[in-house]
């Protein structure tokens, strides 16, 4: 295996962890749940709806952004912020390929016993 | 989206027996297809190789959390960490446990892997089930709306 493949993957596990840990928050996942359903949104329009402060909507749109799963852009005086699918189905397909091995794993330890 | 992973399988075979496959760890390997050092023991670190076809140059690293017997064995590690040269131990580990129940025809075995995000644990797992299903759908939509 080529040392650019090792880089490579070991990129692949960092960004996976951090797309976990940015879901793993309630609010955060509502944030992701809410933007996914259309239209980029405001700050403001975010918090229309919500318990939350500006501020702490701020922060967490921060590590959203930083996992890659939502997206900023200046429309005037606003930034708007948009969920970025991509990384959630980076996500899910890391867990179908450790799910294949147990699959596998599990398949020999019956053939294994019942041989 | 989910951070853990369940699997179920039956085995026709006594739980006795599949608590042999898992515990004694020269048939673990068998199947597991790892040449392993030693026995699990609790708290310490089980060392081998594998004898997978094409991953032989692969390390097994675990720590072993619990032996309990015909009911559950536990161990950490780091999951699909087949890459050489990559130094996974900085990384966070997940947990995998095995469960294993008496039924009728046998033994029931449940494999759970958990822990595949970095975040005290309680309410994540919850949190992320919450949209489970939602999610195709959601990012369909936002799919249509950004194409």
């Amino acid at each position: 295996m080529s040392s650019s493949a090792s880089a490579r993957r070991a990129d692949t596990d960092e960004a996976t962890a951090a797309i976990f840990a940015a879901l793993g928050d309630g609010t955060r996942l509502a944030l992701v749940a809410r933007l996914s359903q259309g239209s980029a949104c405001s700050i403001s329009q975010l918090a229309e709806h919500s318990a939350l402060t500006r501020q702490a909507i701020t922060k967490h749109l921060q590590v959203l952004e930083k996992a890659g799963l939502v997206s900023r852009r200046k429309s005037g005086r606003e930034t708007l912020y948009a969920c970025q699918p991509r990384p959630l189905h980076d996500a899910r397909r890391y867990l179908d390929v450790v799910e294949r091995q147990w699959d596998q794993a599990l398949g020999r330890l019956k053939t294994f016993i019942e041989r | 989206m989910t951070d853990r992973i369940e699997k179920q399988i039956d085995i026709n075979a006594p739980v006795s027996r599949v608590w042999r496959a898992l515990t004694d760890h020269v048939e673990f390997g068998e199947w597991f297809r790892v040449k392993l050092d030693g026995p699990f023991v609790v708290g310490e670190e089980s060392t081998g190789h594998m004898t997978y076809p094409g991953y032989e140059h692969v390390q097994w690293h675990a720590v072993t959390r619990a032996i309990e017997p015909e009911h559950r064995l536990a161990f950490s590690w780091h999951p699909y960490a087949i890459e050489p040269g990559v130094d996974y131990s900085d990384e966070e580990p997940t947990l995998v446990e095995f469960f294993l129940e008496p039924i009728e025809s046998g033994t029931r075995l449940r494999v759970i892997e958990s822990g595949f995000d970095r975040i005290p644990a309680g309410r994540r797992p919850e949190a992320l089930r919450m949209n489970t299903g939602g999610w195709e759908a959601q990012v369909k939509n936002i799919k249509q709306h950004v194409e």
